[in-house]
């Protein structure tokens, strides 16, 4: 499903480098990525939903070469096969839940909104616990319901990649363990795969795969722990990270 | 349509902004175009009862105050000359003389006293009613009457001149007895008593009970043979009645009662250029004008206004730009996140400048529909603006 070879990146003026001279996931896989903060996991994410290019090397998403694309390209891909959860939500203050969650369907041609889909979203947010809320603008919200509404916008359009930037990180452990469910069992409907940065290691052992990221700064390639694997360490201060961007 | 829901959700959500943007844009956008409606209707208005009053004297002194008094019956009274003057043109027989008297005022409308001539000169007709036919009588202007809501049985009082002036002439119960047809003029706006009418308002006719025959001898001062002096307390008449109307006298030679103003209509061309040049002497008295080369005058004057206007209102217009493009740049430097965010989900750049170019639609569209309204407003109401505001 997502492959990368030899890829660099550098953001300007900024002494941040990205080396990964390899790795892959397979279709359906759900991974986890971990490392401390400024190790450059969500610029892998941005990488692979081809919202940053690369300097060097190749991404590849299914049959895509992302890295390869234009600027238009890379975009009419991203909200066609990326289901994109950020770490800060970034749910649209004016607009009303529903209409955050339907808010990929009204920003391109290549998603068509029909009432299917608004049916959908509304069984999303019953799923997410959200449904009393669509009406509400997300100010009215906490911060875990903002969360699963960025969760549902990210499912609604069936993604092939679900990338999700600490997606758990405002939930209380019940939430966690449910929402982790439900991408899970969206994952699992649609045959995606899903790329989850998390700090929260309680959930690691539900990954199929955790991505230390650490072992990529420090360029020995990628050490990729197997599925239940033991937690990788986490004290980020035995490992001097690179200068965040 | 999609573009169109997120910029109505955008402008929604943020109100208070877009009524201020909304606001400014129109404003700007209502003041010049509303300015040139009252100018251009105030031309047409000016010049409309300019062209068709042919010739107008008055006593020495300002032309415009005797053609805005006479032609729009403003507050403004010029010096007054007497009824002679109307007399005087009569002996001409070059024009025919219709004097006016426009210096007194009922309930914010000036009473307009002159001669029936004056109705049939400016083609006047009797709406509701019937014309003037007794001293007291008033025949209202088409707008006084639908303002005031008054119609023939009702009736109106003369303003004071001066509310402190306790010695001053009681005002007079006038009695309406018709109302006109809108002609779209001061007309409209005005209340036309004959001219006797109006020396009563003022007091030089008067109406009192008769002291030849009264029987209350403490109303008497001295009786004499051939003549009666009473003291204050004698009745005076404040309404005109047909059981008082032969109470009602003027004292002296009412050709040396004033008027305003005499309208002189000329038989024919020849006849008007000939009345003009009795004028020219350098010892006259009066003035003689041609009221259409007044107007111009004046118009041309606030034609010069308007232009210093104008570019006043293009600066200010600019500077108003500037800050909406201003208003705009931030807007979009504070909502980059947003922006970003659109950007991420995989919007295509077009699609975050149509969006952009939504709301700026919508906001124009907003001023478009207020300024077409103010301005309908305005246009339907210029007449009677331009009247209060710039003639009246």
């Amino acid at each position: 499903m997502i492959s990368i070879q030899n890829l660099q990146f550098h953001y300007p003026n900024s002494e941040f480098r990205l080396t990964v001279p390899e790795f892959a996931v397979s279709p359906g896989e759900k991974i986890a990525v971990v490392g401390p903060s400024g190790s450059g996991k969500t610029t892998l994410l941005n990488l692979l939903a081809g919202i940053l290019t690369p300097k060097q090397g190749k991404v590849r998403v299914g049959e895509v070469a992302v890295s390869d694309l234009g600027d238009a390209g890379r975009r009419d891909f991203r909200i066609s096969n990326i289901g994109f959860v950020f770490q800060d939500f970034e749910l649209l203050d004016y607009l009303s839940i529903l209409d955050n969650i339907l808010h990929p369907y009204r920003i391109t041609g290549a998603l068509k909104l029909t009432g299917e889909v608004r049916q959908r979203a509304v069984h999303l947010a019953e799923q997410m616990g959200i449904a009393g809320h669509l009406k509400k603008p997300p100010g009215e919200l906490s911060q875990g319901e903002k969360q699963r509404a960025a969760i549902c916008r990210a499912l609604l359009p069936n993604p092939s990649l679900i990338l999700a930037d600490e997606a758990t990180g405002n939930l209380d452990p019940t939430n966690k363990n449910r929402i982790l469910d439900l991408l899970f069992e969206s994952v699992a409907e649609h045959d995606a795969t899903l790329v989850a940065v998390t700090h929260d290691h309680e959930l690691l052992p539900r990954f199929d795969r955790v991505v230390d990221f650490r072992k990529f700064q420090q360029g020995a390639g990628s050490k990729e722990l197997g599925a239940k694997s033991p937690l990788p360490p986490t004290p980020d201060s035995q490992h001097p990270t690179p200068a965040s961007p | 349509m999609n573009s169109l829901y997120l910029a109505w959700q955008y402008i929604r959500f943020n109100k208070f902004k877009t009524i201020i943007l909304v606001a400014s844009i129109t404003l700007i956008a209502v003041l010049p175009l509303s300015l040139e409606i009252l100018l251009a209707e105030s031309e047409r208005q000016l010049l409309n009862r300019a062209e068709s009053t042919p010739l107008l004297i008055g006593a020495k002194g300002s032309a415009l105050d005797l053609a805005m008094n006479s032609l729009y019956f403003d507050d403004e009274v010029p010096e007054l000359l007497t009824m002679a003057a109307a007399d005087r043109v009569y002996d001409t027989d070059l024009a025919l003389p219709i004097p006016l008297y426009a210096r007194f005022q009922t309930r914010g409308h000036p009473i307009v006293g002159t001669t029936f001539d004056y109705f049939d000169f400016r083609k006047l007709k009797i709406a509701k009613g019937q014309p003037l036919t007794m001293l007291g009588d008033c025949v209202l202007g088409a707008k006084v009457a639908a303002e005031l809501e008054l119609g023939p049985g009702d009736s109106l009082v003369s303003s004071p001149e001066n509310l402190f002036d306790l010695a001053g002439v009681y005002p007079l119960k006038m009695k309406v007895v018709g109302v006109l047809t809108p002609n779209h003029s001061a007309d409209d706006l005005a209340v036309f008593v004959d001219i006797k009418t109006a020396w009563i308002i003022q007091g030089l006719g008067h109406g009192h009970q008769d002291v030849t025959r009264t029987r209350d001898s403490s109303v008497i001062l001295k009786r004499s043979e051939g003549n009666v002096a009473a003291n204050a307390k004698l009745f005076h008449y404040t309404e005109i009645t047909d059981e008082n109307l032969d109470g009602f006298h003027f004292h002296g030679d009412t050709s040396i009662y004033p008027v305003s103003a005499v309208i002189a209509v000329p038989y024919d061309d020849k006849s008007g250029t000939l009345l003009r040049g009795r004028y020219l002497e350098g010892d006259e008295s009066q003035l003689i004008i041609l009221p259409a080369e007044v107007i111009d005058g004046l118009l041309q004057n606030i034609f010069r206004i308007r232009n210093v206007l104008d570019a006043v209102i293009a600066l200010v217009g600019l500077a108003t730009l500037l800050a909406i493009v201003l208003v705009f740049t931030l807007s979009l430097r504070l909502r980059q996140r947003e922006i970003q965010t659109i950007f991420k989900l995989g919007c295509r750049k077009a699609t975050i400048s149509r969006m952009m170019m939504a709301e700026i639609v919508l906001i124009l569209m907003f001023c478009a529909v207020l300024s077409s309204a103010a301005l309908g407003v305005i246009d339907s109401n210029a007449e009677e603006l331009v009247r209060r505001l710039f003639i009246g």
